[in-house]
Formats: structure tokens, C-alpha cells, sequence
């Protein structure tokens, strides 16, 4: 079928293994708008620097392939598969998870996924929720295709693809009128 | 069955608890109104152990369900909330603890699967919370010394005919004073407010901003976290190991044996899968390592050769002669669940007795499992059930409970166990392969003769040491042998095999690969019959007016035998499972490269009354997606003992852009409720093999469905 590969070229993941070290050294995150000093190897993977270092658990693990996309944040804006991305490797970039989406749970995203009563589990959706906020920011009013191409990467075993499709509807309209 | 203790043991639970955990539990709390197990409290009034309420006028309803997605912490709420009249803004829900006062009724322990929570709670909870309410009527008449009966409770307030009125919170010390009534009696469902109501659901809020605690999420302090190597194949066991590489990862602590393999025990999961990774393990292969599955395939098509175990006998199919015949074997595969939260728990093993933290459907039995294996008093183990990242089925399975236990009781420590993702898909716990010999005939009207019918597959129950050790395993042939249509001559039998790979329940368990079986058969006798498949299902259905009315709502709402898009066709399938009846239209094409596209996909369904209909609605959907997974994708094979797949890469499931639209009618019903989180699953693959079969003529009698299939 090729579905993972074709999968993997849709995710913007970072892979700069090539330079970085397994010795401890502190590397220094910007995580929704904070600094953080952590004192892990440097290929260890964001996901878990977030999840166990920092004790920000609302960054799913579902894959640890980036074939899932549960782990979603935003790096620089775009949407990132932190179980594939050496925390080195985001060292000085802007890093938003699901945890600094919103102030208030309230980013027209969010509001949208209320509004439809999207989650079942919800296990995967935080990695959900932070695609369908990367496509926003950058497609104001998205067609189903470009909705498929954008969350092809996250997968539901709830199967809730039909409420995320008329969430995502739902909250660029209310981007357009101001979020 | 439908009682429960008027004054359970909540209260005499938390006094265990505290012995067991050193301290009261503290209920991890979110967003929303949900909260993890915790301590009870000052709530004045607990008339059972479904309900708390405080002076506040605070409302806190407990569910004795796990929450896998499927609703049970909105839907049961909302029985206990209609009959005891309580305010739905006020309501807060918190997940119960184990004790026995939260059995399961239908299973006589606490347990969460088979589509049971909604019909196992209908009767209890709606008792528990009419007679709270008569309670809180009695003690407000009490006090304005009228009669009871000039008094009505209303959105958690009592009002007397005078326009007094006290709310429930002002009521909650007197009330708990009241004699507890045993004839409360129950709402006249035309005045339901709550039940039948698409509510929200109460834990969406927690499951939108990252703060819903799933059982990968318990965090405290001291935790370690524990990755285990296990067997490479099927049956292979542990020889000897060497902990050297993995103890020279940083943050790796301990290397320790369990059952399940050799755990890598860190500070965290990156060290421990690391250390996992690097350790040396030697393993004896084991007398069945040599596993394949076109070997399994061949051994379980020639046990279809010999009889089995009579599941269904009607008339003689011996002697029946009809005026044609005809003979097909069908198969299905091995499958995993694949929930997105690969399984883990948590285990803190002290003197003073077994704490876990765990996403498990089955806390009765996690305390049971564990104080038989540790010998602790089964009063001294706790277990606190978190949010699950999907269940279906999985879930109820001990592995991954008892390796937390044993890993923290080997290193002295608070442990999380872990699965990878590929440990998770390899774990031997899967949906039965199963094949299937049918025999049809038609009589010269073109009417079911005879089906004669005998499926060779493992025994789930078996495996679950939950069912009779020997004997017919009903799931082995449930969806088959209820065979609707009217037929003078049935007879089902199972012949059992066991090939040695671990099955397990697997959402719709039989009916998952049976219905299959059965509605592509009906598909073949109709099309032999040169009848639309739709109107020969209609006419054989008399005897069963439910399945019938799915079924024509479902081909009416899918405007069945209407022009369709040029490389379209329809498929049609129904099937009753766990109580509830379904029957789904869909509506297919090739693609260029021939793999089979779903566009549209219509559902009827009637489940006697709803609870939710908009969870129900949801749960349907989601039956449908996780079917369709399975009818396209869904395979786990073996060669040479090892599982061949590993995560989602060769493991594909449905994605957004290959879900189709789908519809669900519910049909309205005065019935008491049964099962919504499985019924969606079993039509679906035999709907789509239908509607390709339409398409391409090609009957495809193996699942999953591949590109070769269908190519012309």
C-alpha cells in the first residue's frame, strides 16, 4: 500500500540525528512561551523530554514512528511529530503543545471540537486538535481535500474522522469572524 | 439483578482504601466534571453508592464504568440523574473504585465490555436515584409537616404545593435519616427531561486541552518506568540474559525477569526503551516457534473436515434435498485492537498492600488477579481506574497489570509499565482467525432450503479462563448460528482449533468475523436466487420484525435501488448482536489501482430507547470505522513464530481520508435499552463485500479484502 511513506512525506518531521550527541547536556526550550532547561541526552525524543522531564502529559505516545500523529505539537508554527524530533533539534525554536494552544481552552479549534463533541477516547485528540490548528493558521477555509491531506497523519481508533471534518468547517468559520 | 445495597459499602471501601494506600485516595481531578476515585468526603447524603450530595447542593454521581470512548460517564449519569431529579448543571461525575458495591450486574463483577453498561445499569441506577429522591421528598415534608404527597422534586429542589420550597444541599443531613424506601417508584418515561437527551458529554472539556489523565499519564513521585523484553515468537521463553548494555544506558536503575519477559526499569521511558533495546537476552524458541500462518491456514481448512460441536439443529439437513446447492468457505484473520494508548499501568506494591493506577475495562478483576498472585488480601488492593485510550476488548485482559505489579514489587518502587507500540500489536492477544464452510440450498421457489454451516477457530472464552473450560464456546459462532432468515433446515456446529496464538475479545468479538460469514452467504443465495438482495433478505424476515425494520430503514434512507455514480454500487448487510439490531447500506467504488473506496455508509439501528442518542449516534460511527479497518486492512500473520507486524505502518487502519459519510437512524423504540458500542461493527464488512461484489461480480470469501481482489 505505501500508506506509510506516503504518511511520513505529509509529516514535517525534523530529523538531524546526524549532529547531535547522546552525552547529557543542557538544551535550553522555548515551550508555549516559557524557557526550559533540560539535562537529557540529546537525541532523546520531544515527546518525552515534555511527557517525563517537564510532566506535560497532554503530548500523546501512540506510534513512536511518527505514523500516528498523537504526539503532535507545533514547531515554528508547523504541525511536528515530537516522538520522531531530537529534542536538540528544537533547541531556540517556538514550541506550542496542546497545553499553550489557548489561555483558556478557547482557541476557535477547541471551541469547535466542543461545540461538535468530537472526542470519544480523546487519546489522540490533542495531536488532533494541534494539526487542525497548524492547517488553520495557514488555510483559512479548507476544502475536505485539503482537510484529508493536512490529517491524514493523525489517527482516530475511534473513528471520529466525520465529527473532526465538520469541526475543523466549523472552526475556520469562526476564524473568519474574528475566532 | 436490578437492586443494588441500599447502604453499600462506600464508606467501609475508603476505610480499606486508606489501609491499602498508606493514605485517602486523592482523585485526580479536570476540567469538566470529572474526576478520577477519591475520597468521599463530608457529602451528607450518600443513600448508595451511586450518590453524594453535599450541603453545597453539589450533586457528585459515581460511575461504576470504565470510559473508553464509548460514553459511560455522561449515559450513566444521566440514569441516575433523571429519577433522582437532580440539576444537570450541578451534576458532577467521578469514576468509582473497586469494591463489589460497582459490579457489573450482567457479569457479577466489575467489569466493562460486551456492550453491557447502559443495559446492565437501566434498572439499578434509575432505582438508585429514584429512591434518593424519595428520600429527599420525605425529609422536606418532614420538616414542613405536610404530607409527602403534596410535595415533587424538581431540578434538585423539593417544592410543597404552598410554593416552599428546599434545595437538595438544605435537605442533605435530614435526608440521610430517612429510612431508605424499597418502592421508590420510577418516572413515567414521557416525563424524562435527562434520559434520551444528546447531552454533551461531561469529560469532553478535559479531552480538548491535554489535561484528561489516561493511564500513561499517572505521574507521582519516586515513579519509575519499566520496558519489557519480550518473547520474539510465539512460545519462546527466557534462558538467560545479560543486563550489562542495558544498566550502561543513563537513568537506567534495574533489570529485572517477570513473567512477561525481562524488564528495563528507569527514570523515564526514553531510558528504559533504550535499555531495553540494548539488552542481551538468549530465549529457548519453545516447541511452537515454528508458527506460520499459511500453516495455521492449511491445518484449520482440513479441520473443517471433521464435526464439531452442535451449536444449532433445526430439521434434518441430512435428508433435505433441495432444488440447488451451493458450497463456500470463508475465512478471517488474526487481528489486533491497536487502541491508540498502548496498554500500561502503574503499581506501587508496599507492606501495607497493592496500589494501581491503571486504563483497564475490568478493576474486579485486576484486584482479584493480583491478590491471588501476590497473596495480599484482596481488601488490601486498590485500583484506580483512569481514563482508557480506547478498550475494545483489550483492555479486560491482566498482562499488563500483573507485570506492573511484579516489576515494582521486584524493584521496591512506584513502576509504569510501558508497552511500545510494537510490543502492544505483538502482545498474542487477538481476534480468533476463523474460517467457515457453508452449505446453502434453494428450493424451487428460490428460497432458502437448508444451511448447513461449520466454523473451525480457537476458543476466546477459553483463553479468557472467564468461560466453561470444555464445550460449545458461543462466540465461536455467535452471528452465525442466529441465522435469521426462514430456512426449514439450519445446523451450525464448531469444531475447535487451536493453533497456540493468544486471542482474545475483540470488539464484537464472534460476530465480528461470523456476521461476515453469514450476510455475504445470504448475499450468494440471494443473487443464486436472481432476487435483489435487499428484497430476499425482506421476505425471509417475518419471524423477526426487528431485523426487518433496520433493514427497510436502512435501504430506504439509502435510497436502495436508486441510480448511483457510474462505478458505484451498493452492498447491504444486518445483524443482531449484544441486543441490538443493525443493518448498514454501502455505497462503493474501485480506484484506479484497484482498492476498494467507501464513500458512504447508511446505518439503522435500533437499540430500545436511548440513553444519549448523540453517543449513540457516535458509538456507531465509530463501530463502522473500526469494522472497516478490519474489512481492509486488519491482518496479523505469522512466520516462523514471529508476529509480522508491528505498528502502523504494516498495520494500516482507516484514515480520514479514506472515511466515509456516514448516517446513522435510529429507530424509536418503548424497549429497554442493550448494547450500542459494538453493534455498528459486525454489518460492515459483509456490507462492503456485498456492494463489491455488485460492482466487480467477484466474490471475495477472505478478509481483509486486498487490491488484487477486485482488479478486472
Amino acid at each position: 500500500m505505501g500508506l506509510g511513506s506516503v504518511r511520513q512525506r505529509r509529516t514535517q518531521v525534523l530529523h538531524l540525528a546526524a549532529f547531535v550527541s547522546l552525552e547529557p547536556t543542557v538544551i535550553t526550550l522555548n515551550i508555549n512561551g516559557q524557557t526550559h532547561a533540560v539535562d537529557v541526552p540529546a537525541d532523546t525524543p520531544l515527546l518525552w523530554v515534555l511527557r517525563d522531564t517537564l510532566g506535560m502529559t497532554g503530548t500523546k505516545f501512540g506510534c513512536g514512528q511518527a505514523l500516528c500523529g498523537a504526539c503532535t505539537v507545533h514547531v515554528n508554527g508547523a504541525a511536528t511529530r515530537a516522538c520522531t524530533t531530537p529534542v536538540a533539534a528544537v533547541a531556540g525554536s517556538k514550541i506550542t503543545t496542546i497545553e499553550g494552544l489557548s489561555a483558556h481552552s478557547d482557541h476557535p479549534v477547541q471551541r469547535a471540537w466542543l461545540q461538535h463533541d468530537v472526542p470519544q477516547c480523546g487519546y489522540c485528540q490533542s495531536g488532533q486538535i494541534m494539526s487542525a490548528a497548524a492547517l488553520l493558521a495557514q488555510n483559512k477555509a479548507p476544502t475536505d481535500t485539503d482537510i484529508d491531506a493536512a490529517m491524514a497523519g493523525n489517527i482516530c481508533r475511534c473513528g471520529t474522522y466525520n465529527d473532526i471534518r465538520a469541526a475543523i468547517h466549523t472552526a475556520a468559520g469562526l476564524m473568519r469572524k474574528g475566532g | 439483578m436490578n437492586a443494588i445495597p441500599s447502604n453499600p459499602s462506600r464508606r467501609e471501601f475508603l476505610q480499606t482504601a486508606a489501609v491499602a494506600g498508606g493514605g485517602l485516595l486523592v482523585g485526580f481531578a479536570m476540567p469538566g466534571r470529572w474526576t478520577e476515585a477519591a475520597d468521599a468526603g463530608s457529602a451528607p447524603f450518600q443513600p448508595n453508592a451511586f450518590i453524594r450530595i453535599g450541603t453545597d447542593d453539589s450533586i457528585t454521581l459515581i460511575v461504576s464504568m470504565a470510559e473508553m470512548g464509548q460514553g459511560v460517564l455522561t449515559s450513566l449519569p444521566q440514569l441516575l440523574a433523571e429519577d433522582l431529579e437532580a440539576d444537570w448543571r450541578r451534576v458532577r461525575v467521578e469514576q468509582a473504585p473497586v469494591d463489589a458495591a460497582y459490579n457489573n450486574p450482567i457479569f457479577g463483577m466489575q467489569g466493562t465490555g460486551g456492550s453491557t453498561s447502559v443495559r446492565a445499569f437501566w434498572d439499578p441506577l434509575r432505582h438508585a436515584g429514584a429512591t434518593a429522591r424519595e428520600m429527599l421528598i420525605t425529609a422536606a415534608a418532614t420538616s414542613w409537616g405536610v404530607d409527602r404527597s403534596s410535595c415533587h422534586a424538581r431540578d434538585g429542589v423539593v417544592h410543597h404545593a404552598s410554593g416552599k420550597k428546599l434545595t437538595y444541599g438544605a435537605l442533605a443531613a435530614s435526608a440521610s435519616k430517612v429510612a431508605v424506601p424499597t418502592d421508590a417508584p420510577l418516572k413515567d418515561p414521557k416525563d424524562f427531561r435527562i434520559l434520551g437527551k444528546a447531552l454533551p458529554r461531561l469529560d469532553s472539556p478535559g479531552k480538548i486541552n491535554g489535561s484528561a489523565r489516561f493511564g500513561l499519564d499517572v505521574r507521582m513521585p519516586g515513579l519509575l518506568t519499566a520496558v519489557i523484553a519480550r518473547p520474539p515468537a510465539v512460545g519462546a521463553k527466557v534462558t538467560g540474559f545479560d543486563a550489562k548494555r542495558a544498566k550502561a544506558v543513563a537513568g537506567v536503575k534495574h533489570v529485572v525477569q517477570v513473567d512477561g519477559g525481562i524488564a528495563v526499569v528507569a527514570d523515564g521511558f526514553w531510558a528504559a526503551k533504550t535499555g531495553r533495546d540494548a539488552l542481551d537476552v538468549q530465549w529457548d524458541p519453545g516447541t511452537i516457534s515454528g508458527l506460520s500462518s499459511k500453516d495455521i491456514r492449511a491445518a484449520m481448512l482440513e479441520r473443517l473436515k471433521t464435526p464439531g460441536l452442535v451449536a444449532r439443529t433445526e430439521g434434518d439437513v441430512a435428508t433435505a434435498s433441495p432444488a440447488a446447492t451451493l458450497e463456500a468457505v470463508y475465512e478471517a484473520p488474526y487481528l489486533a485492537h491497536a487502541c491508540m494508548e498502548p496498554m500500561n499501568a502503574t503499581a506501587s506494591v508496599t507492606d501495607a498492600g497493592v496500589e494501581i493506577w491503571a486504563p483497564t475495562q475490568a478493576a474486579g478483576v485486576n484486584r482479584a488477579v493480583i491478590a491471588k498472585i501476590t497473596g495480599v488480601a484482596p481488601e488490601r488492593v486498590s485500583v484506580t481506574t483512569t481514563l482508557l485510550g480506547g478498550g475494545f476488548g483489550r483492555r479486560f485482559a491482566q498482562d499488563f497489570v500483573i507485570a506492573a505489579v511484579q516489576v515494582s514489587k521486584a524493584v521496591g518502587a512506584p513502576v509504569k509499565v510501558v508497552y511500545t507500540r510494537e510490543d502492544d500489536m505483538r502482545g498474542l492477544f487477538y481476534r480468533p482467525a476463523s474460517v467457515a464452510r457453508l452449505r446453502g440450498g434453494l428450493d424451487g421457489a428460490g428460497k432458502p432450503a437448508l444451511l448447513d454451516a461449520r466454523v473451525a477457530c480457537p476458543s476466546v472464552m477459553q483463553a479468557s479462563g472467564m468461560g466453561p473450560p470444555t464445550g460449545l464456546d458461543e462466540t465461536a459462532v455467535e452471528g452465525l448460528r442466529e441465522w435469521p432468515y426462514a430456512t426449514p433446515h439450519v445446523h451450525v456446529e464448531w469444531s475447535q482449533h487451536e493453533p497456540g496464538v493468544g486471542v482474545w475479545f475483540w470488539r464484537s468479538v464472534g460476530n465480528s468475523q461470523n456476521a461476515f460469514f453469514a450476510e455475504s452467504f445470504i448475499d450468494e443465495l440471494a443473487h443464486a436466487a436472481k432476487q435483489d438482495p435487499f428484497a430476499y433478505r425482506r421476505a425471509l424476515l417475518d419471524k423477526h420484525p426487528r431485523h426487518r425494520a433496520v433493514l427497510e430503514l436502512a435501504a430506504s434512507k439509502a435510497g436502495w435501488g436508486s441510480p448511483l455514480a457510474k462505478g458505484r454500487a451498493r452492498g447491504i448487510a444486518v445483524c443482531e448482536s449484544f441486543g441490538s439490531f443493525v443493518a448498514e447500506v454501502v455505497e462503493a467504488s474501485l480506484r484506479p489501482d484497484g482498492t476498494p473506496q467507501v464513500h458512504r455508509v447508511v446505518c439503522a439501528v435500533d437499540c430500545g430507547m436511548t440513553v444519549n442518542p448523540g453517543i449513540v449516534r457516535r458509538q456507531v460511527q465509530s463501530a463502522v470505522i473500526y469494522g472497516l479497518s478490519a474489512a481492509l486492512h486488519g491482518e496479523i500473520t505469522l512466520e516462523g513464530g514471529r508476529i509480522q507486524q508491528k505498528n502502523f505502518d504494516d498495520y494500516p487502519v482507516v484514515r480520514i481520508d479514506a472515511a466515509p459519510a456516514i448516517e446513522v437512524h435510529l429507530i424509536a423504540s418503548t424497549e429497554k435499552p442493550t448494547g450500542i458500542g459494538e453493534p455498528g461493527t459486525p454489518p460492515i464488512a459483509p456490507a462492503l463485500g456485498n456492494a463489491l461484489f455488485a460492482l466487480t461480480g467477484k466474490r471475495v470469501r477472505r478478509l481483509p479484502f486486498k487490491t488484487q481482489d477486485f482488479a478486472v
